[in-house]
């Protein structure tokens, strides 16, 4: 499988070396080339310098040709447009990003993008830690919450 | 018309300003607090703090109610979302966005913002008017319709040349507006008027049509088989 993630702030990076130790053809973006520390030590994807909103850079990493689009940037803005383009220009099958505003989330989850609001889903759990009964109960949960998400 | 223009640099200044003097309701939403005071001591209350992509914030700035979003921060991206969270929250008629990179042009069109206007694209377009390259030059997209008009010079060796505008085929949905002679007077475009190396033509196509009607006007005769 083909799959391309812009930006490798830690979510990208992660999700990049788990996809590549996966077996996957991964293709990791990002504008500032010191952003791949991130990466583990055993990614064998390729790294590229550039702006993932950029048509010269997605010509050139052969968008056409991948099966998933990810945007994972700190910009809300950058990510949706990213796939928006990954989806109606390149007809990539699988477009997923992330969004912080939950309002601008929604709205592009609407329309068709696979979306991930982490605000509203970390702001619910901080809440449900803050509201334990004692510290050890708080950390059960954070405990919980890891083996929820498969880690 | 009640307009709301996302960002209040150098273009969003102006275009407020002007809009105003021809009696438009106005709001400028700009983020930067210092901006929003220079917009507010130089044009008044017409200025709102905030970030134009926000639905909160368009719902705040009334946006339901507004005939047309003109979003021209210095960022295609932001642009691209305020235009289309205009577009599907409060459905503005009518959205318009400023693109730097003028590849986005295509894209945004595509991803339904109404008019693209792009600097770069204008200033490269006075360039190749100087230039004699044998160019079609896009002039202005007119809303919605695919359509637009656009200026080819007609060049030396083109099969029109001579010909009456009637016994040229061009492509469908495309008609000749106008026909420029060198010495810059203006012909009304009629079945009998003759095309003359040098004119310019002013046209409206369909954008897809564009290489058709390039060809169609610029191209030389056939080569004749002996």
């Amino acid at each position: 499988m083909r799959i391309v993630i812009m930006g490798c702030g830690r979510v990208g990076a992660a999700l990049a070396s788990d996809f590549s130790r996966d077996g996957c053809d991964v293709t990791i973006l990002d504008t500032d080339p010191a952003a791949f520390r991130f990466l583990a030590d055993d990614f064998t994807g390729i790294r590229v310098v550039g702006n993932g909103i950029d048509p010269d850079v997605l010509r050139k990493i052969h968008l056409e040709k991948v099966d998933v689009f990810v945007s994972a940037t700190r910009g809300d803005n950058r990510n949706v447009m990213a796939a928006q383009i990954a989806k109606h220009i390149y007809g990539v099958k699988v477009v997923a990003s992330r969004v912080f505003d939950p309002l601008r989330e929604e709205m592009y989850r609407n329309m068709g993008l696979r979306t991930i609001n982490p605000t509203r889903v970390q702001a619910r759990r901080l809440k449900r830690v803050i509201e334990a009964p004692s510290d050890e109960a708080a950390n059960l949960m954070a405990l919980d919450f890891l083996k929820q998400d498969g880690a | 018309m009640y307009i709301i223009v996302i960002g209040g640099g150098k273009v969003g200044f102006y275009l407020a300003k002007e809009l105003v003097e021809a009696n438009h309701e106005v709001l400028v939403i700009e983020q930067d607090p210092g901006k929003v005071r220079e917009i507010q001591d130089e044009l008044g209350d017409i200025v709102m703090e905030g970030d134009g992509c926000e639905a909160t914030v368009l719902d705040k700035a009334g946006t339901a109610r507004a005939d047309m979003l003109l979003a021209v921060t210095g960022d295609d991206e932001d642009n691209l979302v305020s235009c289309q969270v205009a577009k599907q929250r409060f459905n503005v008629g009518r959205t318009v966005a400023r693109i730097n990179n003028p590849q986005n042009e295509g894209i945004f069109r595509k991803l339904d913002v109404d008019i693209t206007v792009s600097a770069t694209t204008a200033i490269l377009a006075h360039i190749e008017q100087e230039l004699p390259t044998h160019q079609l030059i896009p002039l202005m997209r007119l809303k919605g319709s695919g359509l637009e008009i656009v200026e080819v010079r007609i060049p030396d060796d083109s099969r029109v040349v001579g010909r009456p505008l009637r016994e040229i085929l061009l492509p469908q949905q495309s008609m000749v507006a106008l026909v420029i002679g060198e010495d810059g007077t203006p012909r009304m475009a009629g079945g009998d008027t003759i095309v003359r190396a040098g004119d310019e033509v002013v046209a409206v196509t369909m954008h897809d049509s564009e290489e058709a009607l390039r060809e169609a006007l610029m191209a030389p005769p056939p080569a004749r088989a002996f």
